[in-house]
């Protein structure tokens, strides 16, 4: 809620817009540079030695040494840094994985496919689930469908998404069998099929906060001054709502679901470990149990990349389609 | 004291969770009289029985009481929730208050690094810095001290800001009061109110994250018994005895509409003051 009046209070066009986009820009490279130093010191937070770590407590000093070397931690500090930015600059991620030897641009890469796939589907259900209970719930306002509408985010703040996921695996596949109990079958169909409901599990986290903001946005519409006018001047509600009130909904909308991209993809790698779908979710946890750190950081360095470039594009997408910015220019 | 006492009455959402959450404090505090059974024994002769009168939510895989666990498992995680949140909480708050109130390069810098850590998925940067800082309750408060505080000072930064322009603070900086007397004498008590009703709803954000820690296998260790790590050990018998993994995420969202319902009465009560 306050992030997205955060979001639309943002000064687009009220001064100089092009300043504004510069701004952002700005912003969003400083964010990625922090992101990299952030990415380096993953393997700094593990207290102790991270080579103990990887190799176990009994590891010889002879082993011990060539993960150092390996790993880069005989260097001093800085030249760690040095080497850690070259590598992400030549190679485009963040070394080889120490148990594959491969690179993690391509490990990450060969798995993204289903990971974006199953982002994709959650996002379009999310939104259109979302905007259907808040045109409801704004058109009946105070009724007793509004009422349900508006209890359904106090109860589903508290769900663990994973357990979601189980429940409707329960129902959906073990019961009434309409969907298999994990795992990606092959082509198209089978592909959409599988992921439908890991899709519903992510779209599910999504859609009480969707739906928090967008009653109220919707409100806020309903009860403005045109919308008034429109309905004096006779034009049939449906019309007003759909021609109108959607329309003006859906700015909200590509915003907030950039507000949430960042939940999103952390709620998507979660529900893969559930369904046992071969994801980036996937990657990420076994090189946990592998304890492969290099593929742990290029997975962190994607995911964060890929947050601020959506969130930055979304703000520009939206401060090109806001009217308010064409007019004032 | 009395007129208090009339206003909880007369907010029944904050009624209703003070009254859910006193329940469940009460059942972890007098489990070991009400029940029986201890948490972690094991009676392989009874195991994934169904609910019955001896064991009122039936038996796992091990033939130990479901209920006794998931009620001990409520100790464990309940604490561990209120814990994790004091440091950031208080750091979140006064970075907040700092970043809202002299803005400039100080307000820069936080909004930075909160950006910063706020472009990692949550449940990304939560599971990696839980895993490098060692499994175990240790980890879960090193991950939350790092990345717990971004949700205060973002609210408390934007209320600050908002405050700096008024008439009590010029009046305040007029008289020569230093900084950090303003700071911590009359923008805290006014900022504080609404930081607390956001700590209601981020305490479910973090124990619905302390769960999936356990249920991942990467939060607290068994045999310390833990909602998540409950949820997965039942998660083979789910075709079989699916109450084992439903029944511990019944009680994660019991307490997160105990807290829910705390946090909008609290916000009630002072939006009337």
């Amino acid at each position: 809620m306050t992030n997205l009046k955060q979001v639309l209070n943002q000064p687009r066009g009220s001064k100089d817009s092009y300043n504004w986009l510069v701004i952002s820009l700005i912003k969003a490279l400083a964010v990625i540079c922090c992101v990299m130093i952030a990415v380096f010191f993953i393997i700094r937070i593990v207290p102790g030695d991270p080579a103990k770590m990887i190799l176990g407590e009994y590891s010889t000093p002879e082993a011990l040494k060539s993960m150092h070397h390996t790993l880069g931690l005989d260097l001093p500090l800085w030249e760690q840094f040095m080497r850690f930015l070259k590598t992400l600059f030549t190679q485009g991620d963040t070394g080889n994985s120490i148990v594959m030897g491969t690179s993690t641009r391509e490990l990450i890469m060969q798995r993204a496919p289903v990971t974006l796939l199953l982002i994709v589907m959650a996002c379009v259900l999310a939104i259109f689930v979302s905007l259907l209970l808040a045109t409801v719930a704004a058109t009946h306002k105070d009724k007793l469908l509004d009422h349900l509408i508006r209890i359904f985010p106090t109860i589903t703040l508290g769900m663990p998404i994973f357990w979601v996921g189980l429940l409707l695996i329960l129902l959906f596949s073990v019961r009434l069998g309409w969907f298999p109990v994990g795992g990606v079958s092959e082509g198209w169909i089978g592909t959409l099929h599988s992921l439908a409901l890991p899709a519903i599990t992510v779209a599910f986290s999504q859609i009480p906060t969707l739906v928090r903001s967008l009653r109220a946005q919707m409100l806020e519409v309903l009860e403005s001054d045109f919308v008034v006018t429109l309905k004096g001047a006779g034009i049939p509600s449906r019309v007003i709502l759909f021609k109108h009130v959607l329309r003006n909904s859906a700015l909200p909308t590509l915003m907030l679901m950039g507000v949430n991209i960042s939940y999103l993809i952390g709620g998507t790698l979660v529900v893969e470990q559930v369904f046992g779908i071969k994801g980036i979710g996937s990657l990420l946890f076994t090189s946990i149990s592998k304890r492969d750190f290099p593929v742990i950081q290029g997975i962190a360095l994607y995911c964060a990349l890929a947050v601020v470039i959506i969130s930055l594009l979304i703000e520009i997408i939206s401060w090109w389609l806001d009217p308010r910015t064409k007019g004032k220019q | 004291m009395t007129s208090g006492l009339k206003r909880i009455w007369n907010t029944p959402s904050l009624l209703v969770g003070l009254i859910m959450f006193a329940a469940l404090i009460l059942l972890t505090v007098f489990i070991p009289y009400i029940s029986p059974y201890d948490p972690s024994e094991q009676n392989l002769s009874a195991f994934l029985q169904p609910p019955s009168a001896e064991h009122w939510l039936g038996t796992d895989q091990l033939g130990r009481d479901l209920f006794t666990r998931l009620i001990y498992a409520a100790r464990t995680d309940l604490k561990i929730m209120v814990l994790a949140e004091i440091i950031p909480f208080c750091i979140g708050v006064f970075l907040g208050m700092l970043a809202g109130y002299y803005g400039k390069w100080i307000d820069t810098v936080i909004t930075l690094l909160s950006d910063t850590l706020i472009a990692f998925p949550f449940y990304l940067i939560v599971i990696i810095v839980a895993f490098a800082s060692g499994a175990g309750e240790r980890g879960i408060y090193i991950t939350f001290i790092l990345v717990g505080w971004i949700v205060f000072a973002r609210v408390v930064r934007g209320l600050s800001a908002s405050f700096r322009n008024q008439e009590w603070v010029a009046s305040a900086q007029t008289l020569g009061l230093p900084g950090v007397k303003i700071i911590l004498r009359h923008l805290l008590p006014n900022v504080l109110p609404q930081a607390v009703v956001v700590l209601m709803t981020d305490m479910i954000g973090l124990l619905v994250a302390i769960v999936t820690l356990g249920y991942l296998g990467i939060g607290i260790t068994p045999p310390t018994p833990d909602w998540g790590t409950m949820i997965s050990d039942g998660q083979p018998f789910i075709t079989t005895a699916w109450w084992l993994s439903a029944v511990p995420g019944f009680a994660v969202v019991y307490t997160g509409i105990a807290l829910s319902l705390l946090g909008d009465g609290l916000a009630d009560i002072w939006r009337k003051k």
